[in-house]
């Protein structure tokens, strides 16, 4: 539909008119809209829910061991609410190890991948700590001008 | 809708309810000022939990079924109504026995005493792959929950939990005893201090397990012990508390 040569302003009233003919012919609810209600009340069908109901499969006096010590850990479950607490998962490397490692990778890799006028410079540079002959080989050469 | 708001909740509590009553919860942050009344909660309920035999409205709680409305303030409050029930109706998280009836290919089909079969797939048990599939047969009962329960479609049943482990769930043993009680029973029996179960425990040594649907299975070291305590779990629903101890009583003297 794009058509050159037509001003900002015809595009304008053009594409203005074609949404007015989409919305016309769009079809809207009338009714206003009724804001959400308090949804604090939630619904539940579960009657373990509820009454905080234990677990179903009990042993007692030492009939099946394993079944008892099921019954402690779920019934604790219940009762103390047991939030996972996930958030630091163990790593096999410490956090500050992690920065003082990626501190010396970044620049051994980063030395690999670098353009050969680069790796003159770090050369020099490593080099020639002392002296400062950086600032002249970093200087761009001005343009002299010949003497007459 | 011709009732109006209806009685406050609090008031019913411990009472007989019938379905189409409409209980009306107090503090409402929209309602007008004379409605607060900021007694027992002055902040108003951060979750409130509706209960089986309960339904939200305008106006607050419906309640759908008979019987006596119960409530618990811990948690941000929960309201349901206790109602007593033989038939069971799959409710997905409940835990339930069901016994196979068929093996359809690569699903079994249980019978949990409610409208419909559930289905449960062979590789929801732990440690189920498809080449080491579980060894289960027709007529065997298993302890596992609902994933899928609602009156659109067939209830699914699983035997592991969410993270993978069985927890307790699965194929229940040999020996033992299935029997079924009602509804009202199990939760007596489920809950957190249950005198029965305590009395029970002093008894023999012994195993249990429970579903939700009714079923109960026993298994004690001998026949006769498991034929006991099926007989006092069957009988508890209708004695009183004396009449239970006077029980325990004679059967702790012989």
């Amino acid at each position: 539909f794009m058509q050159k040569g037509l001003d900002a302003q015809t595009k304008k009233e053009l594409e203005e008119e074609e949404k007015k003919v989409i919305n016309d012919e769009h079809w809207y609810l009338d009714v206003p809209v009724k804001k959400a209600k308090e949804s604090f009340i939630v619904e539940e069908r579960s009657f373990v829910v509820c009454e905080e109901l234990l677990y179903g499969r009990m042993s007692f006096n030492g009939f099946n061991p394993e079944i008892e010590k099921l019954m402690i850990q779920m019934n604790s479950k219940n009762k103390k609410e047991e939030i996972e607490v996930d958030d630091k998962m163990e790593a096999d490397v410490s956090d500050a190890e992690m920065a003082r490692r990626y501190e010396t990778l970044v620049g051994t890799v980063g030395k690999k991948f670098m353009r050969r006028r680069d790796q003159r410079v770090l050369m020099d540079e490593e080099n020639c700590e002392n002296i400062e002959i950086r600032p002249s080989k970093k200087a761009k050469k001005k343009f002299l001008k010949p003497r007459d | 809708m011709a009732a109006g708001c209806g009685v406050a909740a609090e008031e019913c509590v411990g009472q007989v309810v019938l379905p189409g009553d409409v209980l009306c919860l107090p503090t409402h942050p929209d309602e007008d000022g004379e409605r607060l009344r900021l007694g027992a909660s002055p902040a108003p309920p951060t979750r409130l939990l509706c209960g089986p035999g309960l339904r939200r409205c305008d106006a607050g709680l419906l309640v759908t079924k008979c019987g006596l409305l119960r409530h618990r303030q811990a948690g941000g409050g929960a309201y349901w109504v206790d109602s007593q029930q033989k038939r069971y109706v799959p409710i997905k998280g409940d835990h339930a026995i069901g016994i196979v009836t068929a093996k359809a290919g690569d699903v079994f089909k249980l019978d949990v005493g409610g409208s419909e079969q559930a289905s449960l797939s062979y590789l929801a048990f732990e440690g189920a792959t498809k080449r080491n599939r579980p060894n289960v047969q027709v007529g065997e009962h298993i302890y596992g929950q609902f994933v899928v329960a609602n009156k659109d479609m067939e209830p699914e049943m699983v035997c592991i939990d969410s993270s993978g482990r069985s927890s307790g769930m699965g194929i229940i043993g040999q020996d033992g005893f299935l029997f079924k009680v009602s509804l009202g029973l199990i939760r007596k029996l489920l809950a957190p201090k249950s005198e029965i179960i305590q009395e029970l425990s002093q008894l023999y040594p012994f195993e249990m397990v429970l579903g939700m649907n009714g079923r109960i299975w026993v298994k004690a070291r001998t026949v006769q012990q498991t034929l006991i305590i099926v007989n006092i779990l069957e009988a508890c629903e209708y004695m009183t508390a004396e009449q239970r101890k006077q029980a325990f009583a004679k059967l702790s003297g012989n």
